[in-house]
C-alpha cells in the first residue's frame, strides 16, 4: 500500500510537468476557453471594483467587458483577477490573465523592460496630492517637510522623490502595501498628505472619516496615461486589444451610444456601417465577428457611456471629463479611424 | 566472521547486484540526484524561455541603477532618492537587523521575566503570567502587529498635541522625535574609550574569578565594570572638549522636525514582536527551570545562598542547557517575523527590496532569491552561534 | 511502667487539637501564604492587581457594556461627530458590523445557494476529526485513511464543484507512465529475485487508485463550478491549514527518514530542503509563489492563485513537520532499530511495522504544535491578497456602509478571539496527550 501510495505520488509529480500543451495565440486560447481573463485591481471604485454581490464595474472592467462582446457577443464572458499592484506584470507576463486592465501607468521601462505591450489610453491620469484643510495649504510647494503616505511599487512613489527633490523640498515617505491602508493611515493622522492619481484620490476621499475635510491640492505632478497592458510578442490579440479601445472611442465621437445603436445600424453613413460592420470585414482581420464593434456598442457602451457610469459628475467620485475628453473636444481622447 | 568459522569456502554467497545493498544504494542515489537534477534543468530552462519571450530583462545589473524612491527610516546608512538598487538592499537590511537586535534583547529580558514568574509562589503573579502567556500565543502574530499598530496610532498623541517629553525629545502620531547625537571629531575617541572599558573589565573578571578560586575572596566586579564603562567614555569625552552633542527636533509647519526620528511602524512591530516572542520564550524558561531538580534550589539553600542568589548562580546556569537549543528557534522565529513589516509599511528588507524594489525593476527572480538567501544566511548564522555558545554551556562530563 | 502513674500533673489523656489561628486557615490564610508572604511579594500583589485594574474594567466596557449590539449600518456605531447619535468622545465595539458581515467572515464571497456544499464539507471534516482526536475511539487506521486520503478529494470535488478538465492527452501520457513503471517495477524485482506479482499488483493498484482519483474530480456531478476566487474567509483558512497538514505529513516523514538515511546524497538533500524551508519567512515563501513561481512554469500551464499559495504553505509546513517527526524518531530506542534487523526485517519494513508506529505516536503533540502554528500562519495569505479570515476582515474595512473608526479594532478583537478559541482548545489537547503519553512510557 505504501509502494502504491508513493508511486502514485511520483506520478503526479512527474505528470505535473510534464503537461505542457502547445501554445497558441491569446486569442485562440480565449476562444478555446470561452472566455477572457481579465485582471483587474483589489478595488478602486470607479476603475474596477466589486460590489458586495462579487459584480466588477469601473471603467477598467468596461473594457474587459467590451473585449468579451468583441469575441463572443457575450460581454459576461469575463473572468476577473484581482491583483495587487506587486503582482499584475507577472501575472501577465506568466499568462495567468490574458489582459491586465487595472489603472497601469504606460511608462517606458515598462513598456520596454518587462515584456509588456501597451493598448492604448483609456484614462488620461496624473498625480495629486490630498491634505487637511485645516493646515491652510494651497499649493503642493508649499509642502516640505510633510509625511507622505502612498501606495508602495507604483510610479506614483518615483514621481513624489522627484517632485520634492525638483523643488528641493524634504518629505517622509510612508509607502503601503494596499490603498486601504493608505486611506486609513492617512485618516488616523499618521501623515500630512495623501497621493495617489487624481482619480484616485477622489474615489479613496469617499472612504475618510470626513471626506468633507480634505481638499485635492491644484498641482498634478506627473502625466499617468492608464491603459490596458498585453503581452509582448503576439500582435493579433494586441490589436484586438487596442482597436477595442478605438471602437469605443470612436463610437462616441459618431454619436453612436447603446440606446441608437440598432437604428445607426440601419442608416447610411458609410463610416458608421464601417464600424458597426455592415461594409467592410474590420472583424474578420481582427480575428473575430464583423459585428465586433456593434456588440461592444450595444453591450458596453460607448467611451462616453462608460466615462459618465463609471467616474462621470452623476457618480460620487464627481469627475469632470477634462483631458479625457474627445480630441474635437478640447481633450486627449483620439482614435484613428476605421477604414 | 562466521562464514570462516565454518568456513570450507571463503567464496562470498552469490547475491544479484540489485540485492547489494551497496549497490542499491548507488542506484537509488543516482537515480534521485538525476531527477533532482532533471527538477531544476527544467525549471531553469522553463524561466530562461519564460523570461527570453516576454523580454523581461535580467541579470544583477539593476543593483547599480538609482532607485528613485524614498526610505523614511535609515538610521545608520545614507540614503538618497539617487542611491543605486543595492542601497536599499543594505538599508532594508540594516533595518531588518535592528529590529531583530532590539526585539531579541526586549524579548529576551520579558519572556525571563514572564518564565520565572510563571513559578513565582505568589498566585496573582503566576496566573497573570499564565493569562500573558495563553493569550499571546493563541492569536496570530500579524493579527497582533495590525492591532498594535491601530493601538500605536490610537494612543499616540495628535500633530496638535504633540508631548514634549523634555531631554527625550518630542512624541506625535507621526514619530518620537528622540534627541540625534551630532558626532564632531574626536568622538571615535570616546567609543574607543567604551571599548577599552568593555576588554579592562573582561580582564579583571578573569582575574576576580581566579582570585576567588584561590582565596574565597570576592571582588565587586560588576560595579567596578559599570563604573569603568560611565567613567572612562565620559573623561575622554571631556578631554576631547565633548565632541558630541544632542540635536532636538524644530518646530516645522508640519509639527517637529529633525532631531533622530523612531517611526511608530518600528514601535509597533517591536512591541507585537517583544511581546510575541516573549510568550515563547517564558514557556521555554519556565520547562528550563523545572529541568532543574528540586535538589538543586534545596542545596543551595543549605549553603545559605538566598534565593536570587540559588536563582543566578546554581539554578538559571543549568536550565540554561535545557533553555538554549528552543531559545535559538525562537530567536530565529523572531528575525523571521519581522518581514511581517510588509503589512505596516516598516522598511524592512521584505518590504523595501523584496516590494518595492521588485516592483520598480520587475525582476522577481533575482530580488527574490537574494532577500530569501539572505534570510537564510542570518538564520544560519545565529544558529551557528547558538550553537557555538550552546557548546560551551553544556555541561562538561566525567 | 504498666501501671498507670497517678500523679496530678500528669496528662492523662490529650486534649483535642486546636484550630489552627485564623489568619492560616480559609481565604485570609490563602492569601497570606500566596500573595503577602513578605514585603517584596505584597508591593508584587499590589502593583499586578493594579495593572490589572486598570486594563480589565476597561476592556470589558469596550467589549461589552459600552459596545453597540443592533444597527443596520455606520450610523448605529458613530457619535454626533461623524453623523450617528452617539454621544461624543464614545469609543467602544460595534457588533452588528461584525453581526452583518459575519457571513462573509465565515464562507467569503462563495455564492448563497451553494452553500450547503461548504457545510457539508465542514460536518464531514469534524465528523473525521472528532473521533480521530479521542484515544478511546477504534478505527484509527479507516479514520486516517479517509481524512487523509477521502476527505480531501471529497472537499475538494464540494468545493470546487469538480469536473475538472484532464484532457486525451493526460490519459495518454498517464497510460504510457503507469506501464513504464509497472514494467519497471517488474524488472527490478526479478532482477531482485523477489517475487514479481505481488509489487506490480501493489503498483497497479496505486497507479489505479490515482486514475480513479483523477476519474472523480473530472467527473461532472452536476455542480455548479466556484471558482477559488469565490472561496473566501474562515474556510479558506481551514482550506489552507488542513492541506498544510494532509500534504506534509506523508512528505514530512519520507524527509525524517531521508535525513536519518546512510546515503549521503539522500540526507544532503534533505537537510539542504528542510534547512532552506525553515531558514527563510513564510511570507518570502508566499511571494516566491505569488510572483516567483509562474516565471518557472512551463508555457501554457498557469496555476491558480490559491494552489500557488497552498503549494507555499505545504513545502514550508513540510520541513517543519520532518523535523517534528525526526525528534520522534530520535526518541525510539536503539534496541527497536536492532530488533527490527535482527528479526529479518527489510528497511522500508521496520520503518513502516516497527518505528514510524511508535514515532509518530510519540509526536502527536508535536503535530498539533506545528497545525497550531500552521493556522495561526495561514493570515500571511491575507498579505499577498488571499481573502482568508483576516483578508476578508481587512477588506470589510474599505466597506462604507460601516466605516468608522470602532470598526477596525472590533474586528480584529473578534478575530483574534476566534483564533484564540481554536488555537487554545488545539493546545489544551496537545498537553492532553503529552500527559497520556508521558505514562505510557514510564
Amino acid at each position: 500500500m505504501k509502494k502504491a501510495i508513493v508511486s502514485a505520488a511520483l506520478g503526479v509529480a512527474a505528470l505535473g510537468l510534464a503537461a505542457s500543451g502547445a501554445v497558441a495565440g491569446t486569442l485562440d486560447d480565449v476562444k478555446a476557453k470561452g472566455f477572457v481573463q481579465c485582471g483587474v485591481s483589489q478595488g478602486l471604485a470607479g476603475f474596477s471594483n466589486p460590489d458586495d454581490k462579487g459584480n466588477w464595474t469601473g471603467i477598467d472592467v468596461d473594457l474587459c467587458r467590451a473585449l468579451g462582446a468583441a469575441i463572443f457577443g457575450d460581454s459576461t464572458k469575463v473572468k476577473y483577477t484581482p491583483l495587487s499592484a506587486k503582482e499584475r506584470f507577472t501575472a501577465l507576463q506568466s499568462g495567468e490573465i490574458d489582459v491586465l486592465s487595472r489603472n497601469t501607468t504606460w511608462t517606458a521601462t515598462r513598456d520596454t523592460s518587462l515584456g509588456l505591450n501597451f493598448a492604448g489610453v483609456n484614462y488620461y491620469d496624473g498625480q495629486g496630492f490630498m491634505v487637511r484643510k485645516e493646515l491652510g495649504i494651497k499649493s503642493a510647494l508649499e509642502l516640505s517637510g510633510a509625511s507622505i503616505c502612498t501606495n508602495t511599487g507604483t510610479t506614483t512613489e518615483l514621481n513624489v522623490a522627484d517632485y520634492f527633490r525638483a523643488n528641493k523640498m524634504e518629505y517622509e515617505i510612508v509607502a503601503f502595501e494596499k490603498a486601504d491602508e493608505v486611506v486609513s493611515a492617512y485618516d488616523s493622522g499618521r501623515c500630512d498628505v495623501y497621493t495617489t492619481d487624481q482619480s484616485g484620490l477622489y474615489s479613496q476621499r469617499l472612504k475618510l472619516t470626513n471626506p468633507g475635510d480634505h481638499i485635492v491640492l491644484p498641482e498634478i505632478i506627473s502625466k499617468e496615461p492608464l491603459g490596458p497592458v498585453v503581452r509582448q510578442g503576439d500582435d493579433q490579440w494586441f490589436n484586438l486589444v487596442k482597436w477595442t479601445h478605438f471602437a469605443m472611442v470612436n463610437a462616441e465621437e459618431m454619436g453612436i451610444t447603446s440606446a441608437n445603436v440598432d437604428e445607426k445600424k440601419g442608416g447610411d453613413d458609410p463610416a458608421i456601417k464601417r464600424v458597426l460592420g455592415t461594409e467592410g470585414a474590420f472583424g474578420e482581420a481582427l480575428g473575430v465577428g464583423n459585428d465586433w464593434a456593434y456588440n461592444i456598442i450595444k453591450q458596453v457602451g460607448n467611451y462616453s457611456e462608460s466615462f459618465e457610469r463609471n467616474v462621470g459628475p452623476k457618480t460620487p467620485l464627481a469627475i469632470a471629463r477634462g483631458v479625457n475628453a474627445l480630441w474635437s473636444d478640447g481633450g486627449l481622447q483620439y482614435a484613428p479611424p476605421i477604414r | 566472521m562466521a562464514e570462516e568459522n565454518t568456513a570450507s569456502t571463503t567464496e562470498k554467497p552469490k547475491v544479484a547486484l540489485l540485492n547489494d545493498p551497496k549497490f542499491r544504494s548507488y542506484i537509488f542515489q543516482g537515480l534521485l540526484l538525476a531527477v533532482i537534477v532533471w527538477f531544476f534543468w527544467g525549471l531553469a530552462s522553463n524561466a530562461a524561455h519564460n523570461l527570453a519571450k516576454a523580454g523581461i530583462a535580467q541579470g544583477f545589473g539593476f543593483l547599480d541603477k538609482s532607485a528613485g524612491f524614498g526610505i523614511n527610516f535609515s538610521p545608520f546608512i545614507d540614503y538618497v532618492e539617487t542611491s543605486s538598487y543595492g542601497t536599499v538592499f543594505w538599508v532594508g537590511l540594516q533595518n531588518t537587523l535592528l529590529i531583530a537586535v532590539i526585539g531579541i534583547i526586549l524579548a529576551t529580558i520579558l519572556g525571563f521575566t514572564v518564565g520565572v514568574a510563571r513559578l513565582s509562589s505568589n498566585w496573582v503573579v503566576a496566573k497573570v503570567a499564565t493569562v500573558y502567556v495563553e493569550a499571546l500565543r493563541n492569536v496570530p502574530l500579524l493579527l497582533q502587529i495590525l492591532i498594535w499598530y491601530k493601538g500605536v496610532g490610537a494612543l499616540l498623541p495628535s500633530v496638535k498635541n504633540t508631548v514634549d517629553m523634555g531631554a527625550f525629545g518630542q512624541l506625535n502620531t507621526k514619530a518620537w522625535f528622540a534627541p540625534k547625537v551630532v558626532l564632531a571629531d574626536g568622538a571615535g575617541l570616546v567609543f574607543g574609550a567604551f571599548v577599552a572599558a568593555c576588554v579592562i573589565t573582561y580582564f579583571i573578571n578573569r582575574w576576580a574569578t581566579r582570585r576567588q578560586m584561590l582565596t574565597g575572596q570576592t571582588f565587586p566586579v560588576f560595579l567596578t565594570a559599570i563604573a569603568l564603562m560611565v567613567l572612562l567614555p565620559l573623561i575622554t569625552y571631556f578631554l576631547k572638549g565633548q565632541p558630541m552633542s544632542l540635536e532636538y527636533a524644530t518646530l516645522g509647519r508640519f509639527g517637529p522636525k529633525g532631531g533622530a526620528r523612531v517611526i511608530p511602524e518600528l514601535m509597533a512591530m517591536l512591541v507585537a514582536l517583544t511581546t510575541y516572542t516573549a510568550a515563547f520564550i517564558a514557556e521555554i524558561v519556565r520547562a528550563g527551570i523545572l529541568a532543574v531538580p528540586a535538589g538543586q534550589s534545596e542545596a543551595s539553600a543549605a549553603l545559605g545562598l538566598q534565593r536570587g542568589q540559588a536563582l543566578r548562580l546554581v539554578v538559571i546556569p543549568q536550565a540554561m542547557r535545557v533553555i538554549i537549543p528552543p531559545l535559538t528557534s525562537q530567536y530565529l522565529n523572531l528575525t523571521k517575523n519581522s518581514s511581517l513589516a510588509v503589512a505596516i509599511a516598516y522598511p524592512d528588507l521584505m518590504a523595501v527590496f523584496g516590494g518595492t524594489a521588485l516592483n520598480q525593476t520587475g525582476q522577481a527572480v533575482e530580488i527574490l532569491s537574494m532577500t530569501m538567501l539572505t534570510y537564510l544566511a542570518i538564520s544560519l548564522v545565529t544558529a551557528m552561534f547558538m550553537n557555538w555558545y550552546n557548546s560551551r554551556m553544556t555541561l562538561v562530563e566525567r | 511502667m504498666n501501671s498507670k502513674p497517678n500523679i496530678a500533673f500528669v496528662r492523662d489523656h490529650m486534649d483535642a487539637a486546636m484550630p489552627p489561628p485564623s489568619s492560616e486557615v480559609g481565604a485570609l490564610g490563602w492569601m497570606r501564604r500566596n500573595l503577602f508572604s513578605s514585603v517584596s511579594n505584597t508591593i508584587l500583589t499590589l502593583l499586578v492587581v493594579y495593572v490589572a485594574y486598570l486594563i480589565i474594567p476597561g476592556s470589558l466596557e469596550w467589549s461589552i457594556f459600552n459596545a453597540v449590539w443592533e444597527g443596520t449600518d455606520r450610523l448605529a456605531c458613530a457619535t454626533t461627530q461623524q453623523g450617528g447619535e452617539l454621544p461624543v468622545g464614545w469609543h467602544a465595539a460595534c457588533w452588528p458590523y461584525v453581526i452583518a458581515y459575519s457571513k462573509l467572515f465565515i464562507y467569503g464571497r462563495y455564492p448563497d445557494p451553494e452553500l450547503w456544499r461548504v457545510n457539508l464539507v465542514l460536518v464531514m471534516f469534524f465528523a473525521g476529526l472528532v473521533p480521530l482526536l479521542m484515544p478511546s475511539v477504534g478505527g484509527k487506521r479507516v479514520n486516517l485513511i479517509f481524512m487523509l486520503g477521502i476527505f480531501p478529494v471529497l472537499a475538494l470535488v464540494l468545493l470546487s464543484g469538480g469536473n475538472f478538465e484532464f484532457g486525451q492527452s493526460f490519459w495518454e501520457k498517464y497510460a504510457i507512465f503507469s506501464l513504464a513503471v509497472l514494467v519497471a517495477v517488474f524488472l527490478y524485482m526479478r532482477a531482485t529475485e523477489n517475487s514479481a506479482m505481488g509489487a506490480v499488483k501493489s503498483t497497479a493498484i496505486g497507479l489505479a487508485i490515482f486514475a480513479a482519483v483523477i476519474l472523480f474530480i473530472s467527473a461532472d456531478f452536476g455542480l455548479v463550478s466556484i471558482e477559488t476566487p469565490l472561496w473566501g474567509g474562515f474556510v479558506m483558512t481551514l482550506v489552507i491549514a488542513v492541506t498544510g497538514i494532509v500534504v506534509s505529513l506523508p512528505l514530512g516523514i519520507i524527509l525524517a527518514l531521508g535525513r536519518r538515511s546512510q546515503m549521503p546524497a539522500v540526507r544532503l538533500f534533505s537537510v539542504i530542503f528542510i534547512e532552506f524551508w525553515r531558514g527563510v519567512p513564510l511570507i518570502t515563501v508566499l511571494f516566491m509563489s505569488s510572483v516567483m513561481l509562474p516565471l518557472f512554469l512551463p508555457d501554457g500551464v498557469s496555476f491558480d492563485k490559491l494552489l500557488r499559495a497552498l503549494i507555499g504553505v505545504a513545502l514550508f509546513s513540510t520541513a517543519y513537520m520532518a523535523e517534528v517527526i525526526r525528534g520522534g524518531m530520535q526518541a525510539i530506542p536503539k534496541g527497536q532499530y536492532e530488533g527490527a534487523m535482527a528479526v529479518g526485517l527489510s528497511y522500508w519494513q521496520s520503518m513502516r511495522m516497527i518505528i514510524l508506529p511508535q514515532a509518530l505516536k510519540i509526536v502527536i503533540p508535536g503535530i498539533v504544535n506545528t497545525f497550531i502554528g500552521l493556522f495561526k500562519d495561514t493570515t500571511l495569505v491575507s498579505i499577498i491578497g488571499l481573502l482568508d479570515f483576516l483578508g476578508m476582515i481587512v477588506l470589510s474595512h474599505s466597506d462604507p456602509k460601516w466605516a468608522t473608526p470602532v470598526q477596525a479594532l472590533t474586528s480584529y478583537l473578534f478575530c483574534a478571539l476566534v483564533f484564540f478559541i481554536f488555537c487554545f482548545s488545539m493546545g489544551r489537547y496537545s498537553i492532553f496527550m503529552e500527559n497520556r503519553l508521558n505514562t505510557g512510557h514510564r
